[in-house]
């Protein structure tokens, strides 16, 4: 008999959004490193498969504002992540970068210190941006068109790999006797031309553990899909219930073959929630008042906005969804947050039939439409959903958030984490050395052969 | 000399792969297959906190060694080539260590000011006010090819002075003064107290205590304001490297500390004179810059074994060990004299910054026999009796410059 199908678990730091109850007494700092201490520890401690953090280039405004009103400002994610690796030992580091303000050199140095100081444990969240105001905070600016962002984030990646193979894994002799620092003096040649590079040189940082720290990507729309099925080890996406996470799996898993690559060296991960109760009633109560206290009113009118991209003050939340048009070609209403949506006026049209068809309120609508909770119930219950989401072709696992940090992680992996190893389904023991080894992915190409992983 | 409580003596070190000779890494004592490993970098901050030094700074560039700085890549076999990233090393040992600042080298040529600032102000969020930064340029056309951005002239050393080398290397410095001028900055665009938690409003945050930059200059603009809190320090320890007047002014423009390279004792109150001449032609407002003399020491309790060690890395080299600043061969006593001696010779020197020619050897000696020497002396403190960095060179915690209010220092 085959050992159970694996979950993968991650933790990804509650950031910049509207589901971190700050007011909760539990709520701790965001920028304290402490707090991250606390959460990594708890994370290894549960044997989690990755730690992530999300990314902000600028500060979120409103109209000309800056929002006050959810958690702001975040550390630098490499700083964060190579403290973190002082203090931990197995667990991976993953950290979202964007592609379109950072140069392919830094980036590979960056994420191959990151891979040696952690003996094998980076990963490396590709995000792509092409978001004027956001350029506004670089030597660049805004200069990337659109239609640019995917063909820089893929010659970013290919450079970067680049880089990281300049070294193979023989490069550094360090023979006292002979004098033999490096093994020739090509070490570290390289050099990347197309349409956003044009770099050559040498690369100054030794090849890493991992060779390639793990790459994972998000992408909704079909471009999106196509180059994360082509490029990435692993893939974060926001489709938790149960009948769209399979839609989307099957979708890209199929991309992933389609490019030529094994599906399992794939792996889907959604983000999710788990709000527990010692009943099934216990937990839907502690849903409803976490709910309540993220999407308050004011929250509803903000999310609408950014369907809408037009101020919506006057707008009752107590009241239907508003008939007004949304303004999609306006100046960005709500700057420094990705889009919501492709085309806001279907999704505008989804919210009104909704609120008709259930005679929900906008702010109910906007709840149940960002309800990423997906498990809520007892440790029991919530053990054997993951479970079935896994077995049955889904996911691969979940990157878990809460509406707290950063203790919201510890009842996941005091209450949950022990119930999935009781089913066999999850490791009671690290068992590989390198967050690749951990997720069961191939290593990386070596120095001089024909790559695997891209 | 006695100790001066008024006037400590400051004590940094340098670190940089296996130490300052060429050859360190042949030593017999030396690691060189542990230099590109975690453990190797917290064994020497480790062993420069045992020291009681203020900082340790951490060498670093976007290219690979090479033995003329002002060189692309050499491509030689026999030298220490690699390096990590020195801001990832500094923030790998902050959790690690707890007292000694530490002060990572990162270039402002190829770099983005928004990212520089975001990192430094988070490795002082790590270190519980411990930051530094060690500005550096990048003249080398190599580094420049890196990145594509923009071409430099090759600039070979026969033709420094020439009009067209010192116009791009004035850019450079002009460039690097921006990005410094917009870094702090951005420390500041969040003033103290901005996360209000206020339940009662709903306001996670006092907005009216953020601001934009609004950075022009003739290289980039940068609109603001930073996504990190302000730092523990307010603002990291800004240090530059000088060698001359048109960095001495860039020194006093922007930076805390400057590290200067008298060869003897006699030239020490000249080039602190060059320095307050320098700060006085920019119109330098605030404390006056800390001055710390740049030494390449080698050490052993018998000066004629420290020799002998430095004469077979010499002989392995090819060469006799060359620097920019002075080299003190001898014993940690012998060491001692010269600080206490250059130090006599001009009272606003402020310390030394060593560079060690052989780690973890002369590392080791500096903190296991020289600051004893010096303790026993009564010239250095016998524990570290501050936890910031700004603190323990005796500047202030800055308010924002944003502030309506003025900030109680902390």
């Amino acid at each position: 008999m085959s050992a159970a199908k694996q979950v993968i678990l991650g933790a990804y730091f509650p950031g910049v959004n509207h589901d971190t109850v700050w007011s909760d007494p539990a709520s701790g700092s965001h920028i304290d490193f402490a707090s991250f201490e606390h959460w990594a520890r708890t994370a290894e401690r549960g044997k989690l498969d990755l730690l992530f953090l999300a990314e902000g280039l600028r500060l979120r405004t409103r109209g000309e504002a800056i929002f006050d009103q959810d958690v702001v400002g975040r550390p630098d994610t490499f700083t964060v992540l190579a403290s973190l690796a002082a203090i931990t030992e197995h667990v991976g580091l993953a950290g979202t970068i964007n592609s379109t303000f950072n140069e392919p050199y830094e980036l590979a140095r960056k994420f191959a210190t990151l891979d040696l100081l952690s003996g094998g444990r980076a990963a490396w969240n590709v995000v792509t941006s092409f978001d004027a105001p956001t350029g506004e905070n670089f030597r660049r600016g805004g200069f990337l068109h659109p239609s640019q962002r995917y063909e820089r984030a893929g010659e970013t990646l290919a450079a970067t790999r680049r880089l990281w193979d300049s070294w193979g894994s023989d490069a550094v002799v360090a023979d006292q006797e002979s004098g033999r620092f490096l093994r020739d003096e090509h070490v570290g040649d390289f050099s990347f031309r197309g349409e956003q590079f044009d770099i050559a040189g040498r690369f100054s940082t030794p090849r890493s553990p991992q060779g390639h720290p793990v790459v994972l990507q998000a992408g909704e729309s079909p471009a999106g899909r196509d180059f994360a099925a082509a490029n990435s080890d692993a893939i974060f996406s926001r489709y938790q219930r149960f009948d769209e996470a399979r839609a989307f799996y099957t979708d890209v898993k199929a991309r992933v073959r389609k490019a030529g690559r094994d599906p399992d060296e794939v792996k889907i991960l959604p983000s999710a929630a788990i709000i527990l109760g010692d009943t099934e009633a216990d937990a839907r109560d502690r849903h409803a008042d976490i709910r309540s206290r993220q999407v308050d009113p004011f929250t509803s009118i903000v999310l609408a906005e950014t369907v809408w991209n037009r101020d919506l003050s006057d707008v009752d939340p107590d009241g239907p969804v508003p008939d007004l048009e949304p303004a999609p070609d306006a100046p960005k209403w709500i700057k420094g947050r990705a889009p919501l949506t492709q085309d806001a006026h279907a999704t505008a049209e989804a919210w009104r039939e909704l609120g008709r068809r259930e005679g929900l309120t906008l702010r109910q609508v906007v709840t149940k439409v960002f309800d990423r909770n997906v498990f809520v119930g007892t440790p029991s219950s919530v053990a054997a959903e993951i479970d079935r989401y896994v077995r049955e072709g889904a996911v691969d696992g979940f990157i878990l958030g809460s509406h707290v940090s950063p203790s919201g992680l510890d009842e996941v992996v005091d209450r949950v984490v022990p119930l999935l190893q009781d089913r066999g389904v999850f490791r009671t023991e690290y068992t590989g050395t390198t967050l690749r080894d951990n997720l069961g992915l191939a290593p990386a190409s070596r120095f001089g052969e024909p790559g695997t992983a891209g | 000399m006695s100790a001066h409580p008024e006037h400590p003596l400051h004590l940094a070190v340098a670190l940089d792969g296996a130490g300052w000779h060429p050859t360190a890494w042949r030593d017999p004592q030396a690691t060189p297959q542990a230099l590109f490993t975690p453990g190797y970098w917290t064994a020497l901050v480790r062993a420069a906190e045992r020291g009681l030094f203020d900082f340790a700074t951490i060498e670093d560039a976007l290219g690979l060694q090479s033995d003329d700085h002002l060189s692309t890549t050499d491509r030689r076999t026999d030298r220490v080539r690699g390096r990590l990233d020195a801001e990832l090393i500094a923030a790998f040992v902050a959790p690690l260590t707890s007292r000694i600042g530490l002060v990572p080298t990162v270039t402002t040529t190829h770099t983005e000011p928004f990212h520089l600032a975001s990192a430094l102000a988070t490795l002082d969020h790590d270190s519980l006010g411990r930051a530094g930064w060690r500005v550096q340029t990048s003249v080398r056309s190599d580094e420049a090819a890196h990145f594509g951005r923009r071409a430099l002239p090759e600039i070979r050393r026969d033709a420094l002075g020439t009009p067209e080398v010192d116009a791009a290397v004035a850019d450079l410095f002009e460039e690097a003064g921006d990005a410094v001028e917009v870094v702090r900055r951005l420390w500041d665009s969040w003033e103290d107290g901005t996360e209000i938690r206020d339940a009662a409003t709903g306001r996670f945050l006092d907005r009216d205590k953020l601001h934009h930059v609004d950075f022009t200059g003739r290289f980039f603009s940068v609109r603001g304001p930073g996504i990190v809190p302000r730092p523990p320090q307010g603002q990291p320890l800004v240090v530059v490297l000088a060698h001359g007047r048109t960095v001495y002014e860039l020194a006093a423009r922007s930076a805390d500390v400057v590290l200067v390279t008298p060869q003897q004792a006699s030239d020490v109150p000249r080039v602190v004179a060059e320095v307050r001449a320098a700060e006085q032609a920019v119109g330098r407002t605030g404390a006056p810059l800390r001055i710390l003399a740049e030494l390449v020491v080698a050490l052993d309790p018998d000066p004629a074994a420290a020799r002998e060690r430095v004469g077979r890395l010499d002989g392995l080299a090819g060469s006799p060990l060359r620097s920019d600043a002075a080299i003190v061969t001898g014993s940690p006593g012998e060491l001692a004299d010269v600080l206490q001696e250059w130090r006599a010779a001009s009272p606003e020197l402020d310390g030394f910054r060593l560079r060690p020619a052989v780690l973890p050897t002369d590392l080791d000696a500096l903190a296991d026999e020289l600051v004893p020497e010096l303790q026993r002396r009564g010239v250095f403190r016998g524990e570290y009796d501050s936890v910031s960095l700004r603190e323990r060179f005796g500047l202030v915690r800055p308010a924002s410059r944003y502030a309506s209010t003025p900030e109680v220092a902390r």
